[in-house]
């Protein structure tokens, strides 16, 4: 028995926080009938049903395991909560390659009270797509993202989950403890992309917190990225910081034009789950990585991921 | 040519000092059973807090619902402390107190308990358990982050080395390790690097010439498994650890305060809930491990009961465990003579091993940059071996006598009561206990408690210089504050914490054919639900024994599930509004403390209330007699430590997720 798509989509729509589980539910499910059920859902979200681009702000979180990621979410999370925000976070973790399993632990580590019904918590698996986001997830983030004024993703890590956040969110959070030249090395080498705001975890070190935020932001303004804000925060009691961040991440989101930038990550994201279900053949069928890209840049700004894909997989045919 | 020297000793040697871990329901209670203990020949108490207790919470909070006078007494403040005394001379009594988080404070209650019995605080003998890294690695019963803990343990050893001076601040806990799971060279190494960072932390607070004599305090509390050669290796090996410690890195050169001292409570995890007789043996066995080779003897003992994997312990019960040790010690020839494993080839070999990889996995805790900050990295060690253990018992290597192997048994009269054989207790001590409160808060001077928590704060805060978090905390319990008051506090100040669940850096399964056939199972589910199926596991209640929680997490992620590990300290609302956010097909839950009839009912009912039909599994010590109750409130399936085997138990979960899916209930949880 599928959950009725269309309603739940009227609902999120209409900002009915309580209708979220239900819909991620269907958003998730790879059932026939749920597929169905989920095409009807995100219609009711689409641009043209909502008159634009879901209003909330998609932040994406992302960072080395250990640079303190759940316990900053924490503190963001109650931050935001204060300022009476509705949030919604999906915990993203990766999937055991044998079993297939996971295990989902962040939700753990991040506080919360069960009487707040403006603040949502989701534990998604990477599943196939090694250390990366599952489309559902994305299909879920951009959904939430009408729902809930703010919507933070975490994932673990740099690589594919990386590359992920960067086309489904607004703003770009690295998370980095000092001391931890990783980041620096990552960058300057291009492995990974420049963020939009990058931040410097346990400055209750002091010192060496304060150290390594100026080392960054040095590094990023030798690269031309004068943009990025780096932003030194203490998630410990008395937390430092977080408000700065917040402000940090607004001032970004303001100054980007976000139908754009959300246009051009489902694009990117439509092209990489084409190449991951079909492989670099098919990419090579379609005239190569440029012919596809372009084919996707001549499609309508509104279309979603799976629709992109759609027009791909048309052209296979 | 001389005579061979004779193997006896000129006199023997006194006993170890005999305790038993006791206490339940309320002070008064507890401190009759602390009489009746004495007067069968007991020579040390060994008092048992209740968890809301343990973890600074009042009877009456949230949190605190089903566990109060559990697991052991409740203590709110002052008055609690002096009935749980009455008429036991504190000024010869030496007490042994299993607190943890909230020590410094139970400490104060006593200090303050013996100042009005006129005895003053220098003459105190006794010992604080006080070990916070290994609640944050095995036990749960943490209440402040790691920082603000070590400061409170510091500022413990600071004031008793000068005030208290008979008193051990601190008992480094091998015991609670082992019963995680850790191997005899992971007990050894980790309970090791946890007293360095303890005496590193202790070194700040007090001047460098007493550093000697804080050493010479610092005792250890172990646990003893039923290999009781190897396990007696392991003692000598800590012997050596812990003198070499001293001399090299703390500069102690006097022989008596170089000696490991060490109390014993033996192998709870080993003791099985199939023919639970079988124990005594296992305890008698494992009590050898202590008190076998003189030159590593327990200074004191105090064993478990038979039926401990059943419920709680019954005085007659534990009367039965204080007489062995006492056949043990009055009858046997055991303290006449002197070491009897000294020359030993095999003994020698067993302790050169144990210490090789203890001072290599040392070694590893090092680099992390001690106990403190390897807590995450010790914590999946633990799980690791914790599974490793599980997985020889499973499958038959590890030969447990009546629970996998020789199982055919007779009907027991020992548990054919109707309780089951075990205490039950009374639950209008809750309601009680809160009364209790509310009318001591209504006779003391309010405004004095006050000033003496806004001190506390203070000097928490660090705003009023050096000064020593004992000596606030005294004038609070002497003031009539209450336990969840200083707790409270101090958690203002200091911030909550959760500790590292250890489940998430558990490495993956080793190939198993059992495992494939159940990811096979889950593969199949997930064509019927359209996802992959999603367990949320969590412990409700106060309850911080989480190895049972973490290997079903584990499991489950092996055989394919996904899996959302909630951890410990959880509200059944909390619990109920995960299930709905997260969308999980079963939720799993665990409780070890008996607080089960008033917790696990709440959860179901909470999460049908949210729209949640997910089945409900119930794991931990659960008496026979309430599994029917358990069922009859929603619970599908109950586990309990006779249900060794977890993939069989994965089995189930597959099993019941497919029923609930087909049965055409609506879509597994939060649909609309």
């Amino acid at each position: 028995m599928s959950a009725d798509g269309r309603s739940l989509g009227i609902r999120l729509r209409e900002r009915d926080l309580a209708a979220a589980p239900a819909a991620l539910n269907l958003l998730e499910s790879s059932a026939p009938a749920d597929l169905q059920q989920a095409r009807l859902l995100l219609d009711e979200l689409s641009p043209q049903a909502l008159g634009g681009e879901p209003a909330g702000h998609l932040i994406g979180l992302t960072g080395p395991p250990g640079a303190g990621k759940s316990t900053l979410l924490s503190a963001l999370a109650r931050e935001l909560r204060e300022r009476e925000r509705t949030v919604a976070i999906l915990a993203v973790d990766p999937s055991s390659r044998r079993s297939g399993g996971s295990l989902l632990g962040d939700r753990a580590r991040i506080e919360h009270d069960p009487a707040d019904r403006g603040l949502l918590i989701r534990s998604t698996a990477a599943g196939q797509r090694l250390g990366g986001i599952a489309a559902p997830t994305r299909a879920a983030a951009l959904a939430l993202a009408a729902c809930f004024d703010v919507v933070i993703v975490e994932t673990v890590g740099v690589g594919q989950a990386e590359t992920d956040v960067a086309d489904l969110a607004d703003t770009v959070a690295v998370v980095v403890q000092p001391g931890s030249g990783d980041a620096l090395q990552f960058i300057k080498a291009g492995i990974m992309e420049v963020p939009d705001v990058l931040v410097v975890t346990k400055s209750d070190l002091g010192q060496v917190a304060m150290k390594a935020r100026r080392d960054l932001s040095a590094a990023l303004r030798s690269l031309g990225a004068s943009e990025t804000e780096v932003v030194a925060v203490s998630s410990l009691p008395p937390a430092q910081g977080v408000a700065e961040l917040l402000a940090a991440l607004e001032r970004h989101r303001a100054r980007i034009d976000v139908t754009a930038r959300r246009a051009a990550g489902r694009r990117e994201a439509a092209l990489r789950s084409f190449t991951l279900e079909h492989g670099e053949a098919a990419l090579r069928a379609l005239g190569g990585r440029r012919a596809a890209s372009a084919r996707l840049e001549a499609a309508e700004d509104e279309l979603d991921e799976r629709q992109l894909v759609g027009l791909l997989e048309e052209q296979l045919s | 040519m001389d005579s061979p020297a004779s193997p006896r000793r000129e006199k023997p040697d006194r006993p170890w000092m005999m305790r038993t871990y006791a206490g339940h329901s309320t002070a008064k209670a507890s401190n009759e059973l602390y009489r009746r203990n004495l007067e069968k020949g007991q020579t040390g108490l060994s008092v048992a807090f209740d968890l809301p207790t343990q973890t600074g919470y009042d009877a009456g909070d949230e949190l605190a619902r089903g566990e109060v006078g559990k697991v052991g007494v409740p203590i709110a403040h002052r008055g609690d402390m002096e009935a749980l005394m009455a008429g036991i001379p504190l000024a010869e009594m030496n007490t042994s107190m299993t607190i943890n988080a909230t020590a410094a404070w139970l400490l104060a209650l006593y200090i303050v308990a013996a100042e009005s019995e006129g005895v003053e605080e220098s003459v105190l003998q006794g010992t604080t358990q006080n070990d916070i890294i290994k609640e944050f690695l095995a036990r749960g019963t943490y209440a402040f982050p790691p920082g603000p803990s070590m400061r409170l343990i510091a500022d413990m050893i600071a004031y008793t080395v000068e005030h208290v001076p008979k008193w051990n601040p601190i008992n480094i806990c091998s015991y609670h390790l082992q019963e995680a799971g850790a191997t005899p060279v992971q007990e050894i190494a980790y309970s090791m690097s946890n007293a360095i960072a303890v005496l590193d932390a202790a070194r700040e607070r007090v001047p460098s010439e007493v550093m000697a004599k804080v050493f010479g305090r610092i005792s250890f509390f172990v646990n003893a498994g039923v290999r009781f050669v190897e396990e007696h290796a392991k003692l000598r090996a800590m012997g050596i650890l812990w003198e070499q410690l001293g001399r090299e890195r703390y500069g102690v050169s006097d022989p008596s305060l170089l000696r490991l001292r060490y109390g014993v409570q033996v192998n709870s995890l080993g003791l099985t809930e199939a023919q639970p007789e079988n124990n005594v043996q296992r305890i008698v066995l494992e009590m050898l491990a202590v008190t076998l080779g003189r030159n590593a003897r327990a200074r004191a003992i105090q064993l478990p009961a038979w039926n401990e994997a059943l419920g709680l312990p019954r005085p007659w019960d534990q009367q039965w465990s204080l007489r062995i040790q006492q056949v043990m010690a009055y009858e046997t020839d055991l303290l006449e003579y002197d070491d009897i494993f000294e020359g030993s080839k095999v003994m020698d070999g067993l302790v050169a091993e144990l210490l090789d990889g203890a001072r290599a996995e040392m070694a590893v805790v090092a680099e992390h940059g001690g106990a403190v900050e390897a807590v995450p990295y010790m914590k999946a060690a633990l799980v690791d071996s914790h599974r490793e253990r599980l997985r020889a018992i499973e499958s038959g290597e590890q030969v447990v006598v009546g629970m996998n192997r020789f199982t055919e048994t007779e009907e027991s009269p020992l548990t054919a009561d109707a309780e089951g054989g075990i205490l039950v207790v009374d639950p209008a001590v809750e309601q009680q206990q809160i009364e209790n409160i509310a009318a001591w808060r209504a006779e003391r001077d309010e405004q004095a408690v006050r000033r003496a928590l806004d001190e506390l704060a203070t000097v928490a805060r660090g705003d009023a210089g050096e000064t020593n978090l004992m000596v606030p905390t005294i004038a609070a319990a002497r003031a009539g504050a209450t336990t969840g008051e200083w707790a409270a506090t101090l958690r203002d100040v200091f911030g909550s914490y959760r500790a590292p669940t250890g489940v998430g850096e558990a490495s993956a399964a080793v190939a198993d054919a059992d495992l494939d056939e159940l990811r096979g199972e889950v593969e199949a589910l997930i064509d019927v639900l359209g996802r992959r199926p999603k367990i949320l596991i969590g412990k409700p209640g106060l309850d911080g024994h989480s190895n049972g929680a973490e290997q079903i997490a584990v499991r489950a992620r092996d055989a394919g599930m996904d899996v959302v590990y909630e951890g410990i300290r959880l509200t059944p609302a909390q619990i109920a509004a995960s299930a709905l956010q997260e969308g999980v097909h079963v939720v799993g839950l665990s409780i070890l403390s008996g607080s089960h009839r008033a917790l696990i009912p709440d959860v179901v009912e909470r999460l049908r209330a949210e729209g949640v039909q997910a089945p409900v599994i119930v794991g931990g010590i659960i008496p026979e007699q309430d599994v029917a109750e358990l069922r009859a409130a929603g619970v599908a399936a109950v586990y309990t430590p006779k249900d060794f085997d977890i993939t069989g138990i994965m089995r189930d979960i597959v099993r019941l997720v497919a029923e609930s899916a087909g049965q055409g209930a609506p879509a597994p949880s939060g649909a609309a």
